[in-house]
């Protein structure tokens, strides 16, 4: 798809999304939050999957310790918005540190570490009852003004996160460090000899993938007021994230957003009706996009489509 | 503590390590032959003790007797998915086979945790226990570690001895050489596919027998899983063994000394570790990463 159609076509939905509270009913509102937040880990996650092409699983890490960076700098005084920053830095540097070490790892073993740290992460964090509450989890100050009020807050957080993770994958995507990346993705030997520093790049790259991811989760724990390890680092959210970027198309400016949004709406649509199957159906669309949508919803020839819904309504002789 | 307690320490370590040995040999045989990491690998064995479960308690099923057939059913199982499902993508990238085998996964565990509950169940036999020399050793326990040693051993000799097993060597070795030798790729991709849901399976009826069962403990084996294929090396029986024994010993020992609910933890970190000293993969081989 043209760069600059998916340019409009992000605006346009960033103004859908943003313009809610006016339109629509506050469960629609809060679904936005929810699409706007997962849009933010989405883009975040391309950057080292989809154009690095590292099957990174560690999001679950990056917006658990996010969630706790930032709930334990507000319980220890700190305001709000600076303990989201606070969080932000934290991952941030987390990722940095790690990814030094980590990526050094390819494929399999990269894929497996990276869930490894997940579910260490998420241990210590459990066990470190004495800072972290355990498994009890932690309580936060509620922002006062009512259940609406506070919606419309964080939709302006989320959309603003998803808006500034879109800006940025929009100057990789037309920077060197993008062409660096997507070399790595096709060949990470050739790239290394033909002079690209893939280390750093792979390291830059990584570091994007969660430096939001920590803001986000900070944020996510100040609007629910309350978190716990199995919600914050939840195996489901490792694997949702990457799912919803292959959707939409890995690799692309727009794809995870669109990938979230088409995600998001399915669930919500199954959610209503098959409750105690959502896992059920997560697995179900996987297998129908790994099997029918190889490279996302982006991919697909749209011109294509509507010249053979075309042909199907002028009827047989028309096409013929 | 005394060195007594210490030996018997290292005795439940041995015994654990056994179980672990056989939970782990179906995840690495097909890891090493497919380079698939089968993230489906903890709800069949979740699978087997649930079917192992339910003959027992509904219909007073021997789970002996069970294991036989629950090794064939999942087989069978394996088999067809693999035929069916995961032969077409078993050349994409990484990112590809690992996240269709989690969404089979999520699909069975689902299915599972709807049907069964997520209550504990477990098999009691009621064996009673041994003492050796002061070591206590209870006869389940035992029974289940002699179980997994066999199992283990019988996929060591068939891929020793009998064609299917040279054939998934050959194909483990080299894929295209093996194709051209007339070996029917696809299909001993197939039969490993059945035969890592088989050891999964029959991990299962013995998990039952030791351990209580529940969908809630899918993700910790599959965990194990990887951990003993990154200790042992991919792809062969003996890396499962020693994998598992290790795993098994330290898991016992953590428990001992740090408190059991880290037991898990200090395997990952052991992982984590090994992973990052020997970035290459622990085997040395080519083409496996």
């Amino acid at each position: 798809m043209d760069r600059r159609l998916q340019y409009i076509l992000f605006a346009v939905w960033v103004l859908a999304l943003a313009s809610t509270p006016f339109w629509a009913s506050n469960y629609i509102v809060r679904l936005a939050v929810v699409v706007a937040m997962y849009s933010t880990l989405t883009l975040s996650w391309n950057f080292i999957g989809g154009f690095a092409g590292y099957p990174s699983f560690s999001t679950a890490a990056f917006f658990g310790l996010g969630c706790y960076a930032g709930a334990l700098a507000q319980r220890s005084g700190i305001p709000m918005v600076l303990a989201w920053g606070v969080a932000t830095l934290f991952v941030g540097a987390f990722a940095a540190a790690l990814g030094g070490i980590i990526l050094r790892l390819r494929g399999h073993y990269f894929a497996i570490g990276s869930i490894g740290i997940v579910e260490v992460v998420r241990l210590l964090i459990s066990s470190w009852g004495s800072l972290t509450g355990g498994g009890d989890g932690l309580n936060l100050p509620l922002l006062s003004g009512g259940p609406n009020a506070v919606a419309r807050i964080f939709l302006i957080v989320m959309v603003t996160l998803m808006i500034v993770t879109f800006l940025i994958t929009v100057y990789v995507d037309r920077s060197r460090l993008g062409f660096g990346l997507r070399c790595i993705q096709q060949n990470e030997d050739a790239a290394n000899m033909a002079g690209v520093n893939i280390t750093l790049y792979k390291v830059i790259a990584y570091t994007l993938s969660a430096l939001f991811c920590g803001t986000v989760g900070a944020a996510y724990s100040s609007w629910t007021g309350y978190i716990d390890p199995t919600d914050s680092f939840s195996i489901i959210m490792t694997v949702k994230v990457p799912v919803m970027c292959l959707l939409g198309g890995p690799g692309t400016v727009l794809g995870p957003v669109i990938g979230t949004a088409a995600f998001t709406l399915l669930e919500e649509v199954f959610w209503a009706n098959f409750l105690d199957y959502n896992r059920a159906i997560l697995g179900t669309v996987i297998v129908i996009l790994i099997f029918f949508l190889p490279g996302g919803l982006l991919a697909i020839s749209y011109r294509d489509i509507g010249g053979r819904l075309a042909r199907m309504f002028r009827g047989p002789k028309a096409a013929a | 503590m005394n060195a007594m307690g210490h030996l018997q320490t290292l005795v439940n370590g041995i015994v654990l390590g056994a179980l672990y040995a056989s939970l782990a040999v179906g995840f690495s045989l097909v890891w090493g032959v497919l380079n698939i990491v089968n993230m489906l690998h903890g709800s069949l064995i979740i699978l087997g003790g649930y079917i192992t479960y339910f003959a027992w308690h509904s219909y007073g099923i021997h789970p002996l007797l069970a294991l036989p057939a629950v090794a064939l059913l999942m087989y069978a199982l394996g088999y067809v998915t693999q035929l069916l499902v995961i032969n077409r993508v078993v050349h994409q990238p990484v990112l590809v086979t690992m996240t269709l085998t989690f969404g089979l996964d999520l699909i069975l565990y689902n299915f599972m945790t709807v049907y069964y509950t997520a209550t504990p169940r477990r098999v009691t036999l009621d064996l009673g226990a041994t003492s050796v020399g002061g070591i206590a050793i209870p006869f389940d326990r035992l029974l289940g570690m002699v179980l997994a040693l066999v199992l283990t051993g019988l996929l060591y000799v068939v891929m020793r001895r009998s064609r299917v097993g040279r054939a998934i060597v050959a194909v483990r070795m080299d894929s295209a050489a093996a194709a051209l030798m007339g070996i029917k790729v696809n299909r001993i991709y197939a039969i490993t596919f059945g035969i890592g849901a088989l050891m999964a399976g029959a991990t299962g009826v013995i998990f039952a027998m030791v351990y209580p069962v529940t969908t809630n403990l899918t993700g910790i084996y599959l965990g194990k899983a990887f951990v003993i294929c990154v200790i042992g090396g991919l792809g062969s029986v003996q890396g499962a063994l020693v994998g598992g024994i290790v795993l098994g010993v330290i898991e016992s020992f953590a428990g001992q000394f740090v408190g059991p609910q880290h037991a898990l933890t200090v395997g990952f970190v052991l992982m984590l570790f090994l992973l990052v000293v020997k970035p290459t993969g622990l085997t040395g081989i080519k083409g496996y990463e």
